[in-house]
């Protein structure tokens, strides 16, 4: 679906159709670039909050990484024993190298949707094309980093993720600011392509500051067999945060299980969804959305599975936790059958903790606050990630810092 | 040990439990027999302090401490401890966290899991998330277990467990309290052959409307249900 440039610049005026409306103009794009570097040698405040999203130093727990600053990319490394599995490089060389990656880019997410999306094709600051190449299982995940480093600033990263046939890998990305930055907008667009047979596991964590506005813009396109997860945690304040992710099944048994971990606090907005469209047979879906809300934090939790051939079939959970009576959680599950014999179900439930259940963690010794704090842990459950115990621990460690440990 | 006098209790608005007095000395188990809706369950919630049981009157001493008005986790923490008719379910805490928690590394939770037949896959499990009845007991008391609390409530562990592994919990529960206090309530008596009782008590209508010999009162009711009971002058005065 290619776009002239002038119907992009006429979105660029154009609001999402979720999540408050922002001037995009009012951030600052100006930076002088930052040299490449190691993530050992980053600045320890750079460093830190990196580890704060999943981003790990150590050379040997990651296959490969990608570090991007402000608009430079400063490292995109592929370990040695790696090398012929997998490919890390920006999305603009990536262009350049392959001709065919035209054929990705900007095909399953549409640059006219709304101005972010006009805005990361008009202003583009490169981001990750990672490929796993064909038949290769990658056991050590690779990892992925966008940062920024100034305060009000804009970046617009445009990502390119390919699984190419019977391939299977993990990929972590971890999406933050420094210390100093309390404002500025984000806008990430992610084009995954599974091919047949390919397995992936895409893991993202967002740790933003108070007054920071946050737009991802996310398609999956998914060949026969293929199979992905997307598993996404924000934990920290957010000034606005508005996504819904889509993934479309096309091919035949093809699988797609969104799991969301939020936790809205102080004054965030967050409104975050993920679509299925099963578009062929035996394709599968499945949403499990997890939101805690506290302070005066407003989450809505979407959901959309759309049945668009006699065999398929798709679930939905979204679970709310409030914490506060002055926040808000708003679960709007929807569900679109359009051939019979499509299966589509859901289940939501928005509450308080259950007076019950920390009357009985009580009566096992806990006191009221460790009650508690296990009750919210335990619904903040890691396991819907399905991840190697490695990045199960890195990220309960996260709920943890966050939470408090009762054990 | 546990020593309640005149306990009114409400719960929700209504009266549950009306002037209960009982005393389990330290070292003695005693049952609780009664028919359903009789406050056996109220007695048990009312002795570990949870918010919802308002005592209008009456006092709990816990070995010699008053617990009255304490909060649950400090009940606990003087040595009481339960298991419970029916846990609710939580999501996301696993059975295994909270056996660590319970132990403290003093005891080691899988040979415990062994004696309650606890399979050790249940340790990842939420807790009492899709269980059967019977596991529900299980855990429960398993969970007991762990705790090693001075003085046991247990709340119908029998309820709902099939024959094999009722002999396994009894055998289980009597080796557990060998050097313990406990007060069990059980509605069908089915476990009390495991067990070495050494008092009985009948609740009806609220309150204790008989204490005794434990053969005596478990083989009338075991025999001729709580209609037997129905026909005792002292139950016909608390109607």
């Amino acid at each position: 679906m290619p776009k002239s440039k002038k119907t992009t610049l006429n979105a660029i005026e154009k609001p999402a159709a979720f999540g408050p409306d922002l001037d995009v103009g009012a951030f600052k794009r100006e930076t002088s670039p930052w040299p490449p570097c190691t993530i050992s040698k980053l600045p320890e405040d750079i460093a830190q909050r990196a580890l704060s999203v999943g981003i790990s130093a150590e050379e040997k727990e990651r296959a490969g990484t990608y570090f991007q600053i402000d608009h430079s990319a400063i490292l995109q490394a592929i370990q040695e024993s790696f090398s012929e599995k997998a490919e890390i490089m920006t999305t603009g060389e990536a262009l350049e190298k392959y001709s065919w990656a035209e054929e990705y880019w900007w095909k399953i997410v549409d640059a006219d949707t709304d101005k972010f999306t006009a805005l990361a094709k008009l202003k583009w600051d490169q981001g990750y094309f990672i490929r796993v190449l064909e038949g290769q299982k990658i056991t050590v995940p690779l990892q992925a980093c966008l940062f920024i480093s100034k305060d009000n600033f804009n970046q617009n990263v445009h990502n390119l993720i390919i699984a190419e046939p019977n391939s299977e890998a993990q990929i972590i990305t971890g999406c933050t600011v420094h210390p100093n930055v309390q404002s500025g907008l984000h806008v990430g667009i992610s084009e995954f392509y599974g091919k047949k047979n390919a397995k992936l596991t895409f893991t993202m964590i967002h740790n933003w500051a108070q007054n920071f506005n946050v737009r991802p813009r996310t398609a999956a396109l998914l060949d026969d067999d293929a199979t992905f997860v997307s598993n996404y945690m924000c934990m920290k304040p957010v000034k606005s945060l508005q996504m819904y992710p889509v993934a479309y099944c096309r091919g035949t048994n093809s699988r797609v299980r969104f799991n969301t971990i939020l936790h809205g606090n102080q004054n965030s907005y967050l409104d975050v969804g993920s679509k299925v469209v099963l578009q062929s047979k035996g394709s599968r879906g499945e949403i499990i959305a997890r939101a805690i809300a506290s302070d005066n934090a407003q989450i809505n939790a979407r959901g959309l599975l759309i049945g668009e051939h006699e065999d398929s079939k798709a679930h939905l959970e979204c679970r709310g936790l409030l914490l506060s009576d002055n926040a808000s959680i708003h679960a709007i599950p929807e569900l679109v059958g359009k051939v019979k014999g499509t299966e589509l179900s859901h289940e939501a439930a928005v509450g308080k903790i259950a007076e019950d259940q920390i009357q009985y963690l009580m009566a096992r010794g806990f006191s009221e606050t460790e009650a508690e704090s296990l009750i919210i842990r335990g619904f903040m459950d890691v396991s819907i990630f399905g991840l190697p115990d490695v990045l199960k621990e890195d990220i309960r460690r996260m709920i943890d810092a966050t939470f408090g440990g009762a054990l | 040990m546990l020593r309640i006098e005149n306990l009114t209790v409400e719960i929700a608005g209504k009266r549950v439990l009306e002037r209960v007095n009982l005393e389990v000395p330290k070292g003695e188990t005693h049952v609780l027999l009664g028919p359903n809706g009789s406050g056996k369950t109220s007695l048990i919630t009312s002795i570990l302090g949870f918010p919802n049981c308002h005592i209008l009157s009456g006092k709990i001493w816990f070995n010699s401490t008053d617990i009255t008005a304490m909060p649950t986790d400090e009940r606990v923490k003087l040595g009481m401890g339960a298991a419970f008719q029916n846990p609710p379910q939580i999501r996301g805490v696993k059975l295994g966290d909270v056996l660590r928690h319970l132990t403290k590394g003093k005891v080691d939770e899988v040979k415990l899991a062994g004696t309650t037949n606890i399979p050790v896959d249940f340790f990842d499990r939420d807790l009492n998330l899709g269980f059967s009845g019977g596991e529900l007991k299980r855990t429960e008391i398993l969970q007991l277990l762990a705790q090693r609390p001075d003085f046991a409530l247990f709340d119908e562990p029998d309820s709902g467990v099939d024959v094999e592994n009722l002999e396994i919990i009894g055998k289980a529960i009597n080796e557990f309290l060998k050097k313990r206090s406990g007060l069990l309530i059980t509605h069908l008596g089915h476990i009390l052959r495991y067990l070495k009782i050494d008092r009985a008590h009948v609740m009806f209508y609220g309150t204790i409307a008989c204490s005794g010999k434990p053969t005596n009162i478990i083989n009338r009711i075991m025999k001729r249900g709580y209609k037997w009971c129905e026909q005792c002058p002292k139950v016909k005065r608390l109607r």
